[in-house]
């Protein structure tokens, strides 16, 4: 199955009653999927929207209105839908925002590229807010972070960004659903559905008063610092021993992987680390990982935008390498293994 | 003795902010008195916009969520395709829904979506300060047409009423106006006309409502009353402009 399919699949299995989306490669495949086996699912909707403006406000309605909704689409049309997630990070509404994100900047290409990290992880739209961004690196990971993204939404009522990227959107892999269908998916307790027996309710963030949107931004980053607290992930990759440890996400953590495999065969004590969640980013274990080794090699397919949170966590800890390819190119293992390597050397490790 | 008028169980007890003379309160009125006869108030789910019935939601007693600049027709689009159960209302302005949600509302339209838009055409940017609308009408002055709208450089009053009518989606367009006891009576009728389209679920329906400005249109109330129907009017006919309601059969 390819992996936008997988999100389809994934998220009809979450309990997805609403898909609202614009074509855009490398992601059509999924919003295919969803216009083949969501619209005919009972109490369910699938809209192709005339933008990916409109996509995001009907997911915004959808989830005022309950039920669990999704977006999806690649770069472009993700800058497109910022407005909107700003509007749900504001009201507290779940939602589900998938990005194949494919090489910028401007209409830039459709092959993947990791160059929208700094859009995902800081918000993206205007206004103090973050989501929760989760990094999968296959397949079968993509579909078991579509579940958790619909869960982590509903638990913390944040919208939530899966950043895939065009490569693994489009390659086909095994993938195993661990999770059935709903027979009938809960509607959320705070919905809009019309006062009946009950007061009427208001979902709003315009104000008058500087100081309740003051308190509106605080309680938010404390729910921020909550999620920080219980939903940080990462994979951890050979790095018992490993004297210098890469950090990548992605399809990029995918390549590193190769590249390290041969590097151990030759003798070299490599290890990775890749962030599952994006944001919150887990600095704690960069930081951990520091007290053991002093080496770092960044590697993203973009010009170095994660690379800014780890040394942020590293807090001058530590020697930071970057390796990048941004507008889509997409590097092979040998070309990561020559710049593993060349550092490797250079620092004399052993 | 018999009491003939009281504030509708819908209009909650908050005094209006709008300016003495706007046409925002008097519609507000019609439409929760509406709200009740038709006894929706329990259904109805009301998306109100940035503009000056921004608050409209100390006003109205149902539920209502705010929308971002335009996007109300595709928020109610959402709410509806997830709970059809629901009578979805938006309110919109002219720029709101003629400039930058004309996307929004004519694809939403197009679709034949079961909601009911209330477009407030004032011919004004009320809450940013009275700057020139779509709907501005020719040689109006406006913050930025302080020489008048010159047609040949900004372009012409838009009616998106009619533009709305050539969509298959749609069935039920009226334009009215606010400025006498008799049209406020034909807005009130227009509305029930466009609720019941939906109940029925027919389709897409919008009222199209010509509503007074005094504060950016430097008139007293009684003036921009008169505005409407010496100007207004000429450039925005009054009347029933699409009703296909009798010949569509709920879907
Ligand atoms: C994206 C965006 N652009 C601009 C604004 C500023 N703004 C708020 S209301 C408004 C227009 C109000 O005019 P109208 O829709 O005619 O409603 P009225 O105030 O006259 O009732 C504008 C431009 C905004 N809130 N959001
Ligand atoms: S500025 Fe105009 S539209 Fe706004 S409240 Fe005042 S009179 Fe009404």
């Amino acid at each position: 199955m390819t992996g936008n399919s997988a999100v389809g699949e994934a998220a009809i299995r979450a309990g997805c009653q609403g898909y609202f989306g614009y074509p855009i490669t490398p992601q059509n495949e999924l919003t295919e999927y969803m216009a083949a086996h969501l619209s005919r699912r009972r109490g369910c909707s699938f809209v192709q929207a005339e933008s990916e403006i409109a996509a995001i406000n009907m997911v915004y309605g959808a989830s005022l209105a309950g039920v669990r909704a999704m977006t999806s689409s690649s770069s472009p049309g993700i800058s497109l839908k910022q407005e909107g997630i700003s509007y749900l990070a504001a009201c507290e509404l779940p939602a589900v925002i998938v990005n194949m994100s494919r090489g910028g900047p401007g209409l830039g290409s459709i092959s993947a590229a990791q160059s929208d990290y700094f859009q995902a992880t800081r918000g993206g739209g205007h206004g103090d807010y973050r989501c929760i961004v989760l990094a999968p690196s296959s397949v079968q990971e993509l579909a078991d972070l579509t579940h958790r993204a619909f869960d982590l939404a509903d638990r913390y009522q944040i919208p939530v960004i899966i950043l895939g990227d065009g490569m693994l959107g489009q390659m086909m892999e095994p993938v195993e659903f661990k999770h059935e269908a709903p027979e009938e998916p809960p509607v959320r307790s705070n919905a809009l559905r019309g006062a009946k027996g009950r007061p009427s309710r208001i979902i709003k963030t315009f104000t008058s008063k500087p100081t309740e949107l003051e308190e509106l931004n605080w309680s938010l980053f404390r729910r921020y610092q909550l999620i920080k607290k219980e939903e940080t992930t990462c994979e951890t990759f050979l790095v018992e021993d490993a004297e210098l440890i890469v950090v990548a996400f992605g399809i990029a953590a995918r390549i590193a992987k190769g590249a390290i495999k041969n590097a151990r065969t030759a003798g070299l004590r490599v290890g990775m680390l890749r962030p599952v969640t994006l944001w919150p980013f887990p600095a704690e274990a960069v930081r951990e990982f520091a007290k053991r080794t002093k080496y770092f090699l960044v590697f993203e397919m973009n010009m170095g935008q994660m690379v800014e949170d780890v040394r942020l966590a590293l807090e001058g800890k530590g020697e930071v390498f970057f390796y990048g390819r941004p507008g889509g190119v997409i590097p092979t293992p040998s070309e990561v293994l020559r710049v593993i390597s060349r550092h490797y050397y250079q620092e004399g490790l052993r | 003795m018999k009491k003939v008028y009281s504030r509708p169980k819908s209009l909650k007890r908050n005094h209006f902010h709008y300016c003495p003379g706007c046409g925002h309160s008097i519609i507000h009125r019609v439409m929760t008195e509406l709200i009740d006869e038709m006894d929706l108030q329990d259904k109805a789910i009301g998306i109100p916009p940035p503009g000056c019935s921004v608050f409209a939601y100390h006003y109205f007693d149902v539920d209502m969520a705010e929308s971002a600049h335009g996007r109300g027709a595709a928020v109610a689009t959402g709410i509806k395709r997830a709970y059809p159960e629901a009578i979805v209302f938006t309110y919109q302005g002219d720029g709101d829904l003629a400039a930058i949600g004309t996307a929004e509302t004519i694809h939403a339209a197009n679709r034949g979506e079961k909601i009911t838009a209330i477009f407030i055409n004032n011919a004004v940017y009320g809450m940013t300060g009275g700057q020139m609308a779509p709907t501005t009408l020719s040689d109006q002055k406006t913050t930025t047409t302080p020489y008048g709208r010159d047609v040949k450089l900004e372009g012409y009053p838009i009616r998106m009423s009619e533009i709305l009518a050539l969509l298959k989606g749609a069935v039920y367009i009226e334009r009215t106006a606010v400025n006498s006891p008799t049209n406020i009576r034909r807005t009130k009728k227009a509305i029930r006309k466009a609720f019941q389209s939906q109940i029925d679920n027919l389709g897409f329906s919008l009222v199209e409502i010509l509503s007074p400005c005094p504060t950016n249109w430097r008139m007293n109330p009684l003036e921009s009353w008169q505005w409407i129907d010496k100007e207004m009017t000429r450039e925005f006919p009054l009347g029933v402009i699409k009703d296909i309601t009798g010949e569509k059969n709920a879907d």
